[in-house]
């Protein structure tokens, strides 16, 4: 499978364009804004918490369809993660990005395998994790 | 002649060119390179390849100073590369300043004769369309010294709003600075005009010159420019090196940017006084080999002519804008008519700007996406970011149908895809 096929599919192009979980959550406990100032991506999440589970998850964006896709991928699999399991995916995610196999627990996100190929990409797909790391860490604090 | 009379390949003798730039030959995930972002940076001849690899390999020394024969001989070739960029404008070699880039040509304009000239409520006068080097340097000015930025737009078919511009004209402007070709529109600015406006005004015209010396017949004494910044690495030179004119008479005024080895008269522990122009503001050991490749940029572009390569661009430009528009979804930015030069900056509905730039790099074909540096302007526009295809004279027609056929192939795919979930 070409690059442009792996990238661009079904899969992520959904995402981009019908993506889930999108618009401000109310109530939320955590707002975090991320940039690519190189590029112009943003990503902004939400997150609410239930004790120490995300109990819910939203995001608002703009940019390219693998940095959208990835934010919308991400809004589905970190509800219902605790802190520690959240970070934890976010390492895996972005071990997966340096080229590493895919850890099952990625499921839907491995999609995004392929940006491992591109550098120059790998910042737009990686953005919605380093915003959540952020929001992590201000929600612990 | 109108470049749309013409045939881009008829214009120039592509192919003989193409054979002295070897980095065309190759490949790019499988397709042949159509390298599409001169406009960000140009390829080099091997002709420039080869004064670098000559001068390192055969007169290399420290210049202005040794009396043995190296030094001698790099002082020389500098000199002559001086020369030779002197000539390329229509300046005395006094009056280049040889700098790294068209940023540091642009800053010491701000830092030098900025710093010496301008008061709290002194007026500069440029465009909402500057790449971010020419707008930082006069942001900075501002909010040290209290100097007022007034800002002229771009009209409706993105040329520069004249009208506005003469209104903000006044007895506090002391500056008008603007670019000679758009990076973003392609707009090429009316550049006579624009300094009888100044000197009228009793202001100075500075000239961002980055993206106009590569693409346009360049004679500063003709435009009325102050001063006229560019870049060798967009021209076909090495990067590391550019170029500041300054009139005579201004640069020997004005006070050092760096200080430090070369540009004295006397040292001593309590003072020193500064050279002349242009080693005034050459402080330390230059960039004596980049200098030497962009004597040979300049010899290779002048051989070719630079009206024939501002008609193959435009030509090119011409055939893209063509390819383009007749694809639904596609916005294009820029002017229509003579005062364009060799890029089109565009967007494509659905599709992301570096989704489209990944794509295409996949087919080969090199383009910028992104916000090209002028945050303002996108802002201006509506604009997150855009897409922009840049034309040079090794670039082809085969290449730009490659461009538009690449376009119309991802927006198809990202059409077809996505909707099932």
């Amino acid at each position: 499978m070409s690059i442009l096929d792996s990238l661009y599919q079904e899969a992520i192009l959904g995402h981009y364009k019908k993506p889930r979980n999108h618009g401000v959550l109310e109530p939320h406990d955590v707002r975090e804004e991320g940039v690519n100032p190189s590029c112009g991506d943003e990503v902004t999440l939400y997150l609410k918490f239930g004790g120490d589970v995300i109990t819910g998850v939203s995001f608002e964006g703009e940019g390219c369809a693998i940095s959208q896709a990835s934010a919308s991928m991400l809004t589905d699999a970190v509800a219902g993660l605790s802190r520690a399991e959240a970070l934890a995916l976010s390492e895996r995610f972005r071990a997966m990005l340096h080229g590493a196999e895919p850890a099952p627990e990625l499921g839907e996100l491995a999609v995004l395998r392929g940006v491992a190929k591109l550098p120059a990409r790998v910042k737009c797909a990686a953005l919605p994790f380093t915003t959540l790391e952020v929001a992590l860490a201000h929600a612990g604090s | 002649m109108s470049a749309d009379t013409r045939s881009a390949d008829a214009i120039l003798d592509v192919a003989s060119i193409r054979r002295d730039f070897p980095i065309l030959a190759r490949t790019v995930n499988g397709h042949p390179l159509a390298f599409l972002d001169s406009a960000a940076s140009s390829q080099k001849p091997r002709q420039v390849v080869e004064a670098l690899v000559d001068y390192y390999y055969n007169h290399h020394a420290n210049v202005h100073r040794g009396a043995h024969t190296l030094a001698t001989e790099a002082t020389e070739a500098y000199e002559q590369a001086h020369r030779k960029v002197a000539a390329f404008v229509g300046a005395d070699p006094g009056e280049i300043v040889f700098t790294r880039n068209t940023t540091e040509a642009l800053n010491l304009v701000a830092s030098s004769w900025g710093r010496a000239n301008l008061r709290e409520g002194d007026e500069v006068v440029l465009s909402v369309a500057e790449h971010h080097a020419n707008l930082l340097p006069w942001q900075r000015l501002r909010d040290e010294l209290g100097v007022r930025l007034r800002f002229v737009g771009v009209t409706e078919d993105h040329r520069l709003d004249m009208a506005a511009l003469e209104a903000a004209l006044g007895p506090r402007t002391k500056l008008v600075t603007t670019f000679h070709m758009s990076n973003v529109l392609g707009t090429i600015n009316p550049v006579r005009r624009l300094a009888d406006l100044a000197h009228a005004a009793g202001a100075l015209l500075l000239v961002d010159g980055a993206q106009g010396a590569p693409h346009l017949p360049v004679d500063v004494k003709a435009l009325g420019a102050d001063f006229y910044a560019f870049s060798g690495h967009k021209m076909l030179g090495p990067t590391g090196i550019g170029a500041l004119y300054g009139r005579r008479e201004l640069l020997e005024e004005m006070p050092p940017f760096l200080v430090g080895g070369e540009m004295i008269r006397k040292v001593t522990l309590e003072e020193t006084t500064y050279t002349v122009p242009p080693k005034r503001f050459e402080a330390g050991t230059p960039s004596i080999a980049e200098a030497v490749g962009l004597g040979a940029a300049v010899d290779y572009l002048s051989a070719v002519g630079l009206e024939r390569v501002h008609l193959h661009s435009q030509a090119l430009t011409t055939r893209a804008i063509r390819g383009l528009r007749a694809l639904a979804g596609v916005e294009l930015y820029g002017p229509e008519g003579d005062d364009r030069g060799g890029l089109v900056t565009f967007t494509v509905e659905g599709v992301h700007p570096h989704d489209l730039a990944t794509a295409l790099d996949q087919l080969g074909v090199a383009v910028r996406a992104g916000n090209h540096c002028a945050q303002p302007l996108a802002q201006e526009l509506g604009l997150r970011a855009s897409a922009r295809a840049s034309f040079y004279l090794y670039n082809t027609e085969e290449e730009v149908d490659r461009l538009v056929a690449g376009v119309a192939h991802v927006q198809e795919r990202f059409a077809a895809l996505g909707g099932g979930l």
